[in-house]
């Protein structure tokens, strides 16, 4: 595992509440193009590629073989796809550029919430014979463990108020961002959730270009190399996990080398203003580390999409000489059930 | 820098049958990685990450299955990854897997694909247009059924070569305890005279609905040291993809099945498949994919794929034999479809076939495809660990 790989290029789109007007190929047309046109590669010249997203979110089967028809995967290319968030997908890739068998990858997700309700949808996530059946909705399960944070004392609802407006403001620097600016927390959606303690609900699609070696020093000025990456999955059952801790979270980022060294920067894939508490002490982030400045997730989080999202804001900012070292977190599942932690870095200035 | 070497030690799988009512989804999985594990010898312990594979989530109705089964597969506290690619995704999952181990990011890994059909109705599940595209033509066997009529027209094929494939094959099933179709009675005249579904295609040719689960513990060198039966090592492995539908396209033999066999053949220093591979287990949903595939994977040339076929020349005991567990002709899960392809190969090169074991089985090969004949996945496995 001595081969360096690296971030060398990351695009994404708008993110908006609906995109009717749009397939999802169309969506994601213009993400691949300016991905490649940053590194100035042509489909063909990518050894890798590989895709992340969900069938339940267009609610049909085999959805993504038509993104692939986006790609011009012509002549054949070798292809995969993971039925998880994109940051998987670029986690497959990473891989496959580890073995040697290829020298670049193209890594892209995408989702559109629009087509249906996403609570309702997300509740197919569940155990299918005991849990499903209730349709407990994603919004009332986070709920359930920011109750269980300000229960520990971990947390209160000015403490998630604030991550909130930190978030908003940040994400007005953030042109991509859905909600921006000076958001009401609002009413509360599920006690002791509030509107503005919820991600908005939107389309979006994201691309990132990895390259290893010399390859990425000549495909970027200064490249992203992952230093470590990682993923780790908990117990499904939320009556099995304690939902104030999230040790995958701590697992993956020992894994990825993330305790090694302090990180100026991360991007976490929180959600639910209360997932960023329990992110935080299980990163061991204190103030000095400047986490979400792209706004996070409260600012856009296209499903399947959003931790592909960080990993590519994370490296855009080493790309731009905002980073040194950076961790970008992405996660799956009810409650932060899986999670996956990347150490991004710059050479040294 | 080299890559890690990469050992089959484990294989298991349930049985497969129309519906297994008597264990819930969690229930299937587990019994075949449970049947991995003791093939092995190994603990759940002994796993250090685990990726798992199916077919489209709508089949069972539970979106991204993989976080509700974290649990019954051991993943708790490991990395778990979900592949889906379509029909070959039971191969694509074997070689994701397997890349975790030639890239040294693990040991020993957990591979598992599977599908509970019965859960729901996979006619339905394929069947969700929306406007402007054109939906899979009354399943897949709609879609596939023109292909075949023009190979038909293309190689010249007798219209007899379609049930010759399905005979052998439910008769190679009778020899595999796992297959899901045990049709004792069979006779060349039934598959002969069963209805017509899709012209050419008729209902003796066709493979079954099935609920089963294929699992395999892939290792590194030292792990293969330790394993107490013969591993199986992989050779070569490679995926390709091309466009589901452009005026370019060859429905009938696809360049990227084509790219990836001569990926794989490289990788494993084949210089003719033919003479230097041993037996196949080949991804035959519709019995003239036999014919079809075997041009297209070069063991044939073009417009004779057939006439191995006819000849004999695939039944167990031919010189090529191809499908010997029965193939999906017989046992259709179809997201475990295409692992179980990886994995019997795999058991045939460890001498571990049982029955339908091929004598002087030293290398095999293992193949997958799905979509619209859009996504290939293969591997070939051999009693011999790679030299280079």
């Amino acid at each position: 595992m001595n081969r360096e790989i690296a971030v060398v290029a990351f695009a994404q789109t708008d993110h908006r509440r609906t995109s009717e007007e749009l397939s999802e190929v169309e969506m994601l047309m213009p993400v691949l193009h300016e991905v490649l046109a940053q590194t100035g590669l042509k489909t063909a010249d990518i050894d890798f590629t590989c895709s992340g997203s969900s069938d339940y979110l267009a609610g049909r089967a085999f959805s993504f073989t038509l993104a692939l028809d986006g790609v011009g995967a012509w002549p054949p290319i070798s292809e995969s796809h993971v039925e998880m968030d994109g940051a998987w997908a670029l986690y497959e890739a990473w891989t496959k550029l580890l073995t040697g068998d290829a020298d670049t990858a193209l890594v892209y997700s995408y989702g559109k919430s629009s087509p249906g309700p996403l609570r309702d949808v997300l509740t197919r996530q569940l155990d299918p014979y005991y849990v499903a059946p209730l349709w407990p909705d994603s919004v009332a399960l986070a709920a359930l463990q920011a109750q269980a944070l300000i229960d520990a004392g971990d947390t209160d609802e000015p403490a998630l108020a604030a991550v909130a407006a930190r978030s908003r403001t940040d994400a007005t620097a953030n042109s991509h961002a859905q909600l921006a600016g000076s958001v009401p927390q609002g009413e509360y959606v599920v006690r002791p959730l509030r509107t503005g303690d919820c991600p908005p609900i939107g389309d979006g699609a994201a691309a990132v270009i990895l390259a290893a070696g010399e390859r990425a020093r000549g495909l970027c000025d200064r490249p992203a190399w992952i230093r470590g990456i990682d993923h780790r999955i908990e117990a499904h059952s939320l009556g099995v996990r304690d939902l104030t801790d999230s040790p995958s979270t701590r697992l993956a980022a020992e894994r990825a080398g993330a305790f090694e060294r302090p990180v100026d920067t991360a991007e976490l894939h929180a959600p639910f203003t209360s997932q960023e508490i329990v992110l935080r002490k299980a990163l061991k982030l204190d103030d000095g580390v400047r986490v979400n400045p792209s706004g996070g997730a409260l600012g856009a989080n296209p499903v399947m999409a959003a931790g592909l999202i960080r990993i590519g804001e994370a490296a855009a900012r080493v790309h731009r000489g905002e980073s040194d070292r950076a961790l970008a977190h992405a996660t799956s599942g009810p409650c932060l059930q899986q999670n996956l932690v990347a150490v991004l870095e710059g050479d040294p200035r | 820098m080299s890559k890690e070497p990469v050992a089959v030690v484990g294989i298991g799988q349930t049985k497969h049958v129309a519906a297994r009512r008597d264990v819930s989804i969690a229930g299937l999985v587990r019994e075949a990685a449970r049947s991995a594990l003791d093939d092995a010898e190994l603990t759940w312990a002994d796993i250090d990450a685990v990726v798992i594979g199916k077919a489209p989530d709508f089949f069972e109705g539970v979106m991204m299955p993989e976080l509700y089964l974290a649990d019954a597969l051991g993943a708790v506290g490991k990395p778990m990854l979900r592949v889906h690619t379509a029909g070959s995704v039971g191969g694509s999952t074997a070689l994701v897997a397997a890349n975790l181990v030639a890239a040294r990011v693990h040991g020993t890994v957990l591979t598992l694909a599977f599908e509970k059909q019965s859960e729901s109705n996979a006619m339905w599940g394929l069947s969700l247009p929306i406007p402007f595209q054109q939906p899979l033509l009354a399943g897949a066997g709609g879609f596939f059924a023109p292909h075949v009529r023009a190979y038909m027209r293309r190689s010249g094929a007798p219209d007899t070569v379609g049930s010759l494939v399905a005979y052998k094959d439910r008769r190679n099933a009778l020899k595999n305890p796992y297959a899901h179709l045990h049709e004792h009675d069979i006779t060349l005249e039934k598959v002969q005279a069963s209805p017509m579904l899709w012209d050419p295609i008729r209902y003796s040719e066709t493979c079954p609905s099935s609920d089963g689960a294929c699992a395999m513990i892939l290792t590194d060198r030292a792990g293969a040291a330790r394993a107490p039966r013969p591993p199986a090592w992989m050779l070569g492995g490679a995926m390709r993809s091309e466009p589901t539908l452009f005026a370019g396209k060859d429905a009938v033999s696809p360049q990227a099945g084509k790219d990836c066999a001569a990926d794989v053949y490289r990788q494993a220093g084949i210089a003719d498949p033919r003479r230097d591979i041993d037996a196949a287990e080949i991804y035959v949903p519709f019995s003239w994919y036999e014919p079809m595939w075997l041009e297209n994977l070069g063991f044939a040339a073009e417009g004779e794929g057939w006439k191995l076929t006819e000849a004999g020349v695939t039944e167990l005991d031919g010189d090529l034999p191809v499908n010997m567990s029965g193939g999906v002709l017989s046992t259709n899960p179809i997201g475990a479809s295409g692992m179980i392809r990886f994995a019997e190969a795999a058991l045939q090169v460890r001498g571990q076939a049982g029955e339908h074991q091929v004598e002087r089985a030293r290398r095999v090969l293992g193949h997958a495809y799905g979509g619209g004949s859009q996504f290939f996945s293969m591997w070939l496995v051999g009693a011999e660990p790679p030299t280079s």
